[in-house]
């Protein structure tokens, strides 16, 4: 009996032992994010509270709040995440529901065209833009031919161009989402609601679109947590007009080597990004969020 | 056709006419998804200084540039490097890790997921910035090596989601088969696992290698000297004016962006 027992106190020792074995398989990618990007990041975190004069100071916070040209940043930082998401949910919502209701084969084709720019550089997409909508762009070069405007209109560095190439370049991330949520509706439900008696708009809106909402949910806040944070995109079609968070935390070290100001406009914007993603994952699961079903 | 637009199109008896709106409007965004970026090609072809469309004059202008050209040839190759590194790198240790988390049972897995995921939550300006410091202290700022590490960051995630989400498709018990049968772990692994998810693995080394051949943020701090990357370089000319070099490089770049997702869907086509 006592021989048993031990055996089984040694099975179960072995066995914690080899699930950390296990475990340790993953330490070089835990070391890597822990190095390059956990303790420098925590090191941030540190000098946002470190002052001019090298104590501890609150006064890279303090300026964010005091200064204007600070709280325009963040309210570029919002219109533009805000705006882009609300267009890529008008835009981007009815051709998920088109590609759905096409039989999976052409379908795929049609998926095509939403992952073939999502896999184009993003540096190569919003040069094409600008190349399209400045003065003599292509844009303005035809709609003027066509008597659409008879001046040049001015599309690029300003918000309108950061705007556009924004929201080419989220939709993706808005649609496969949508998506893959609308695919897995059951097509019996909305059978059941025409033959219960509810119009075709009635049945889409009180049967369809609460299903697809889990999917349109995760897709907007990708694209909005992806805006918070971007700096590509409204760096050159915004030409120094639209400055977003990103952009000052650039310019921040890059001109004025104040990394106290950079660190504190880092940590505000880690911050956002953290509560909005926490918020999330209350009502999504990690994987959705990722995108790991499809 | 009329006959078609009064025909039911879905579950609700919607005939296709009440939809053609819908029609339309995705033709529409589906065109203008991928057209704006494919007009680069034919403009890169163009002998002007400036960016025509249709070009007056075909030539290959820009491209004799870009290749004459010792500063874009360097940024070339240091791309390129830096990009087959990365997927080199982060594929193995992506892999281990998605094994790992899987496989192993103890309480922390879904706490270690959550933080190889973290680099593709996190703002990438803030991995650029800290980055950058670190780099400073460890001495290896503008160097390969140092690039290799920040994409290979960015990369973890993209191999941990896709090799993990095929890792739950396989049923462990064939890899518990050939140990009971007296192989030791890393050939049951080798042996059995890896050959059913290599498809996985391929989408992740393709993914990796495109995860660090277009990033531009990192690079902008973290690369330079004898080391600056294609991206650096084309986002630094594109701030200053409209070189029609970019488009030739681009067209490039999208030429390769291609090649390795049709790689992909070659090598990679099965259950995932």
């Amino acid at each position: 009996m006592a021989a048993a027992d031990m055996n089984a106190a040694g099975l179960r020792r072995d066995e914690r032992a080899e699930r950390w074995r296990l475990f340790g398989l993953s330490s070089p990618a835990l070391l890597l994010v822990l190095v390059i990007l956990v303790i420098p990041v925590g090191w941030l975190f540190y000098v946002s509270f470190i002052g001019a004069d090298g104590n501890f100071s609150l006064e890279n916070y303090e300026r964010m709040v005091a200064r204007k040209s600070y709280s325009r940043i963040f309210v570029t930082t919002f219109q533009v995440s805000i705006l882009t998401t609300g267009l890529c949910i008008l835009i981007g919502y009815p051709l998920a529901y088109f590609m759905s209701q096409l039989p999976v084969k052409w379908a795929n084709l049609c998926l095509i065209t939403v992952l073939l720019p999502f896999w184009t550089s993003l540096l190569v997409r919003t040069y094409a833009w600008l190349v399209l909508l400045q003065k003599q762009g292509l844009v303005n070069q035809w709609a003027i031919s066509l008597g659409l405007w008879d001046e040049p209109l001015k599309f690029v560095h300003n918000m309108t161009g950061t705007l556009i190439g924004m929201v080419h370049i989220m939709l993706p991330f808005l649609i496969l989402p949508v998506y893959g949520a609308m695919r897995a509706i059951d097509g019996d439900y909305l059978k059941a609601a025409s033959n219960l008696g509810a119009s075709p708009r009635r049945a889409f809106w009180t049967v369809f679109f609460p299903l697809s909402t889990p999917g349109l949910f995760a897709g907007s806040l990708m694209v909005f947590v992806l805006c918070l944070g971007f700096f590509v995109t409204p760096a050159v079609l915004g030409g120094g007009r639209v400055i977003m968070v990103s952009m000052k935390i650039v310019s921040n070290i890059e001109l004025f080597v104040n990394w106290g100001a950079a660190s504190a406009l880092g940590v505000v914007l880690l911050l956002m990004t953290a509560v909005i993603l926490w918020i999330a994952s209350r009502f999504l699961k990690l994987e959705q969020m990722t995108g790991g079903g499809h | 056709m009329a006959n078609w637009l009064k025909s039911p199109a879905s579950e609700t008896q919607v005939t296709h006419g009440q939809r053609l709106w819908l029609y339309v409007f995705a033709g529409i965004v589906m065109v203008l998804l991928v057209l704006p970026t494919l007009v680069v090609i034919p403009m890169s072809f163009s002998d002007s200084q400036y960016l025509e469309f249709p070009p007056e004059t075909w030539s290959l202008r820009w491209y004799r540039h870009y290749f004459g050209s010792d500063e874009w040839m360097l940024a070339t190759v240091t791309s390129v490097k830096t990009a087959v590194l990365t997927m080199l790198v982060a594929t193995p240790i992506g892999v281990l890790a998605a094994y790992a988390l899987h496989a192993s049972k103890l309480p922390y897995v879904r706490a270690a997921f959550v933080m190889l995921i973290t680099p593709m939550m996190v703002p990438v300006v803030l991995i650029a910035v800290g980055a950058f410091y670190a780099y400073v202290k460890l001495q290896i700022l503008y160097t390969i090596t140092g690039l290799v590490l920040a994409h290979t960051l960015l990369a973890i995630p993209l191999v941990v989601i896709v090799t993990g989400s095929a890792l739950k498709g396989y049923d462990m018990n064939q890899e518990n088969a050939a140990r009971s049968l007296g192989a030791p772990r890393w050939r049951a692994f080798l042996t059995i696992t890896l050959p059913q998810i290599r498809f996985a693995v391929v989408t992740s080394m393709v993914l990796s290698f495109l995860a660090s051949f277009d990033e531009v943020v990192i690079a902008m701090f973290i690369s330079g000297g004898d080391n600056p990357t294609l991206t650096r370089n084309m986002f630094n000319a594109l701030r200053d004016q409209i070189d029609p070099t970019i488009a030739a490089i681009s067209t490039l770049m999208i030429l390769v962006t291609t090649l390795m997702m049709v790689l992909a869907s070659l090598f990679g086509r099965g259950k995932s």
